[in-house]
């Protein structure tokens, strides 16, 4: 565990003190600029901070990847963006990168390639499970008592086929777990996903956020974990809307290993 | 009894020494012939259809083909996600393949005037080969009754959506009665047999006892005499070849066309990873010259043609889109599945697949017509004949699927992921989307700020503050 003081630099800036880190954190839109999100971001870094893992960000240097211009139908737009950030990485001669949102993940893996961009990506859920098998990482027992359930990201889970790193970080947890009904291939959407985040629901008999919170509540958890920045905003909408905001919390699996370890 | 019919559909056993045809055989032949020649030029027009979307490029491993083929069309993997359905539907689905190899009996049988060929050179083969076709179809029998009474009886919510209009719901219903009767046409052509090879008639030669049969024959058929026999022998032959041959006829305008085009279906479907959208080179070449990243491209063709991005009707749509719209059995696992659908929402995936079957069904029908008032209105002069190119019947994809329905999609995967014959219906949604946005610059007003912003903030959200602010807070 590294006793330093947690300063996270830019890769400028570690550029210009001649420094190559390990790991490129891609911070994303929510990460950034979401005030639940940058919560989950400060986390992150003190996760790996204490794991003792060099990393940068791209700071103002990023832009958004362009998965929701491109999902919503606008390949100009996510042209743009994302051959800008494919340059900006190269110029850096960035080779590995960890981002805490799932759409950012998906992208710069999936779609980057064909555009010139090719690195090795990861979920924050994938480096944690790493980091707890390598030791480290040690998660302190968590309470007893709170039940926790877990809701997969569509773009973690059913898009990357990635459904065991967040269940290897909840074992790791050492708390009582339970899985939603409809879990891993068969999870259901928060309703974010392809750009739905950005405008109102087409109308319907209720939004998709409440339906899955419905089902979450079916367990009666004290904690919802979940994946992604925007999987979480969707979650408490609908515990908001249940009037459930008090009883149960939402929180990213790094929020959890960092308020189990009191760090 | 029925002694002159019998007579007419008489398909002599006996007649070993180069008889004269029979009328039967001379019926046989001709229906077999117009089945066949009627399949030909409809299934050929049904390939003409899917080809006239967009060509596309089959990329990746051969073995992975092989393995959708084998273990998702063959072996039915992704129909065990839910374990009843499934387990009758692989009742019905192999008592279908292994039938066709009686089939092979039954046409030589129908054109040679001969009875059941292959019994007496076959000997015990035979008996196990029919016995396991009895078994099957036995299963396949309670198969399609538990699936009547689950589609007409029961609430099951995914056979009750908004697009499982008439048509689709008699569609259905059709196929399995049926079934029904080819089922009754196979055991009493079996079970008369029985009794008649008992009764030592001659020209029945000895099929071994068949496991059925054997034993369902002499029950139901016992006791009644020879030419009612041989009527209710000669009535089940023709009532199962009657049958199979109405299936190929009537498959081509049903979706249980899925019993054979779900082969190519899962051969084909692509193999990219599911988070990767199609690229757009043509857009793509365009931002990076304009951002200095390559030469300037000459701009292609001149002003006249704008180019058109994303898909607005079946010729923007590629052939895989097609091939899946034509292959979908309406099952409805994906809508079942669909978020949106889930909280009433209008959009529906397996409307949007059988929706692209409609319009490409319709525009097969008008090209076919030739009727030159389907050519575009610029080139009516001009143009002598109706192609796919000059094409212009004033309607679209748009005319059967809703922006409402385009804008409701979330992109989760879910109905591609439960497709169990590897459609994708998510992809002809995003093509949509993309025309709606590139090409008519519409869509929902919501979006229209997030495209502002992420061009002038890359961030979905109009921010003020600096991208980096969250580190002050970090202790």
């Amino acid at each position: 565990m590294s006793e330093k003081k947690l300063i996270v630099k830019t890769m400028a800036e570690l550029a210009a003190e001649g420094k190559t880190p390990e790991i490129l954190f891609w911070v994303g839109c929510a990460g950034s600029f979401d005030a639940r999100a940058q919560k989950i971001t400060r986390a992150f870094c003190k996760v790996l901070h204490n794991a003792g893992v060099s990393f940068g960000i791209l700071g103002t240097e990023e832009s958004c990847t362009g998965d929701p211009a491109r999902r919503a139908g606008n390949e100009f737009v996510f042209q743009m963006l994302a051959l800008q950030n494919i340059q900006t990485l190269n110029a850096y001669e960035v080779e590995k990168i960890v981002t805490a949102c799932p759409h950012c993940f998906n992208t710069i893996k999936n779609e980057y390639p064909e555009l010139g961009g090719n690195y090795e990506v990861l979920h924050h859920t994938q480096l944690l499970r790493k980091l707890i098998e390598e030791g480290r990482i040690k998660v302190a027992p968590g309470d007893k008592d709170s039940k926790i359930t877990y809701h997969d990201s569509c773009y973690l889970g059913r898009v990357n086929g990635e459904y065991e790193a967040p269940r290897k970080v909840i074992d790791s947890l050492n708390m009582d777990f339970k899985e939603l009904k409809r879990s891993r291939a068969n999870g259901l959407c928060c309703g974010a996903g392809g750009a739905q985040m950005f405008k109102e629901d087409e109308p319907g008999d209720k939004r998709v956020n409440t339906e899955r919170v419905e089902e979450a509540l079916d367990e009666d958890p004290n904690i919802i974990l979940a994946n992604c920045p925007f999987c979480i905003t969707m979650l408490s909408d609908g515990l908001k809307e249940k009037d459930k905001q008090e009883d149960v919390m939402v929180y990213d699996l790094t929020e959890l290993i960092v308020k189990n370890n009191n760090w | 009894m029925c002694d002159d019919f019998v007579e007419w559909l008489y398909i002599s056993p006996q007649n070993d020494n180069a008889p004269p045809m029979e009328v039967g055989q001379i019926v046989f032949i001709i229906i077999l012939a117009l089945t066949f020649g009627f399949a030909f030029f409809k299934y050929r027009e049904l390939i003409n259809t899917i080809l006239l979307a967009k060509k596309v490029e089959i990329e990746g491993p051969m073995s992975r083909r092989f393995k959708n083929l084998f273990l998702v069309a063959f072996g039915q993997k992704k129909m065990f996600k839910n374990f009843l359905p499934a387990i009758f539907h692989l009742f019905i689905y192999t008592a279908f393949l292994i039938t066709q190899i009686k089939l092979i009996e039954i046409i030589i049988d129908g054109v040679m005037g001969s009875h059941r060929i292959l019994a007496t050179p076959l000997g015990g083969f035979y008996t196990f080969v029919v016995s396991f076709i009895e078994i099957l179809s036995v299963l396949a029998f309670v198969a399609t009754l538990v699936f009547l009474y689950r589609r007409n009886l029961l609430t099951i919510p995914r056979f009750n959506k908004v697009e499982m209009t008439h048509w689709p719901k008699l569609d259905a219903n059709i196929i399995l009665l049926a079934e029904l009767v080819l089922l009754v046409g196979i055991f009493s052509y079996n079970g008369a047999d029985i009794v008649l090879q008992q009764m030592g008639v001659v020209g029945y030669p000895d099929t071994g006892a068949l496991v059925v049969s054997s034993v369902m024959g002499p029950l139901l058929f016992g006791g009644l005499d020879q030419s009612t026999l041989i009527f209710i022998e000669k009535a089940g032959w023709w009532i199962h070849i009657l049958a199979v041959f109405g299936f190929i006829v009537y498959l081509p305008y049903s979706k249980h066309l899925h019993i054979f085009f779900a082969f190519p279906n899962t051969w084909f479907a692509k193999l990219r990873p599911r988070g990767r959208m199609e690229n757009m080179p043509e857009i793509m070449n365009e931002v990076k010259s304009m951002m200095g990243l390559s030469e300037a491209e000459e701009p292609a063709g001149d002003m006249e043609d704008i180019p058109e991005f994303g898909a607005k009707d079946i010729f923007d749509m590629d052939r895989i889109n097609l091939l899946g719209a034509f292959s979908c059995t309406e099952c409805g696992r994906c809508t079942a599945a669909c978020p949106a659908n889930i909280t009433g929402k209008k959009l529906s995936p397996r409307k949007i697949v059988m929706d692209i079957r409609d319009r490409a069904e319709e525009v097969s029908a008008k090209l076919k017509s030739g009727d030159k008032k389907y050519i575009r209105e610029d080139k009516r002069e001009e143009d002598q004949k109706l192609t796919p190119e000059n094409f212009d019947d004033g309607k679209s994809l748009f005319d059967y699927i809703s922006s409402e329905e385009l804008h409701a999609c979330t992109t989760c995967n879910a109905c591609v992921e439960a497709c169990p014959i590897l459609i994708d219906p998510m992809e002809p949604i995003l093509k949509m989307r993309r025309y709606e946005i590139l090409t008519l610059s519409s869509g929902p007003s919501d979006w229209m700020p997030m495209f502002t912003s992420l061009e002038n903030n890359a961030s979905p959200w109009q921010m003020s503050d600096e991208r980096d602010k969250w580190k002050e807070d970090l202790d």
